[in-house]
């Protein structure tokens, strides 16, 4: 016989379900196979009726974010032979509330992120003929780790502020915003700062340091946040001291 | 067909799920201890203004065994909440020295001598 494995998955039909509960499936078990794998195998051969986001496959897009286990994971990116248990435990990313099955409502990630600007905002307008705006490899090291982020919001998932409260801007859109703020080309941080430097921004984090320690693409949110903490602060003196000084 | 999103609540129990949960509460309630040997340090102060036999009844209760035990206990936390505050340093505070970025290891280095410097600089002017 072959071998399987039982994904145990939180489901909820907002048509039908007061709550959400579990349904176990058996999948085969195959050693280069991850959870999203074996949920293509429940939704192609056993039911039909279960829905979860998923696109690239290759942890670039972000889609596919989950609680495996109780650890916010990417499915694509979470190998069933890395799990011992014969059961595993597959829900929606923590923190979210669930439109239906493994679908989580994003739309309070989408407002948070625009709320912190995240794009160049330049002080004039350049003509085209005056070619690319240049940058120093060093000048580009100052952001580039923060600029790996993919939305997939494990962050959110692990940051237990972001749980405790809604309104807190969270994880991913400060970095975004902190990697703005560091780019060479850009003049937008005033712009950003009533958002990043409110008591729902920055303030609100509590450096569980979570975020860093699940997030799939090596940024570090934390370190983002306690940064921008520091920088906010110095504005603040320098606010004080020097009133009507540029920021 | 209407939208009806399911709105999960978080469990008081939540701190529990994870070991860096866990570690995360402990760092956090360090501060209550931080706080009572604050307490004690601005007693000592008030003991001070009052005059020779009440700062010396402060010292006295100080030596005390339950005193001296509150200390350690204090102590404990106080160390615990450093450590793990110098292991989150490098993420805070990233130096570049010549456009290289100073190691993570280094930077936690440099507070650890810091400390012992402040402590050295303490004893010696308590006369120890």
């Amino acid at each position: 016989m072959s071998k399987t494995v039982a994904l145990e998955i939180l489901r909820y039909n907002p048509e039908v379900d007061s709550e959400p509960h579990f349904q176990t499936y058996e999948v085969p078990y195959k050693d280069d196979w991850v959870v999203l794998d074996a949920l293509n195998h429940i939704k192609d051969h056993l039911d039909a009726t279960l829905s979860y986001r998923w696109s690239c496959h290759m942890a670039v897009c972000g889609s596919c974010g989950m609680m495996i286990n109780g650890e916010p994971k990417l499915s694509c990116h979470a190998f069933l032979r890395d799990y011992r248990d014969r059961v595993i435990r597959v829900e929606p990313l923590d923190h979210f509330p669930i439109e239906r099955d493994l679908v989580i409502v994003m739309d309070s990630f989408i407002e948070k992120l625009s709320s912190v600007k995240p794009y160049l905002i330049s002080n004039e307008e350049r003509p085209l003929s005056d070619g690319e705006h240049l940058q120093t490899p060093l000048q580009l090291m100052a952001f580039k780790q923060y600029t790996q982020c993919i939305n997939c919001l494990l962050c959110y998932a692990a940051c237990p502020q972001c749980g405790l409260n809604e309104n807190f801007v969270g994880p991913a859109a400060l970095a975004l915003a902190h990697r703005y703020n560091l780019d060479s080309r850009d003049h937008g941080k005033s712009d950003r700062a009533d958002v990043v430097a409110s008591n729902e921004g920055v303030w609100e984090c509590t450096f569980v340091g979570a975020c860093s320690d699940v997030c799939p693409k090596r940024v570090d949110p934390a370190a983002a946040i306690q940064q921008t903490k520091i920088a906010a602060s110095l504005d603040w003196l320098k606010a004080l001291m020097l009133p009507g000084a540029k920021r | 067909m209407s939208r009806r999103p399911y709105t999960r609540k978080v469990r008081r129990s939540w701190w529990l799920r994870h070991r860096r949960y866990v570690a995360y509460m402990v760092r956090e309630l360090t501060s209550l201890f931080i706080g009572i040997y604050s307490a004690v340090l601005v007693m000592g102060l008030v003991r001070l203004a009052q005059g020779q036999s009440a700062w010396d009844s402060f010292v006295m209760m100080l030596s005390s065994t339950p005193g001296v035990l509150v200390q350690l206990v204090c102590l404990l936390f106080a160390t615990y909440h450093s450590v793990t505050w110098f292991a989150l340093t490098p993420k805070a505070i990233p130096v570049m020295v010549r456009g290289q970025p100073v190691s993570a290891k280094t930077i936690i280095r440099i507070h650890y001598a810091a400390w012992a410097a402040v402590s050295l600089v303490v004893l010696i002017a308590a006369g120890v």
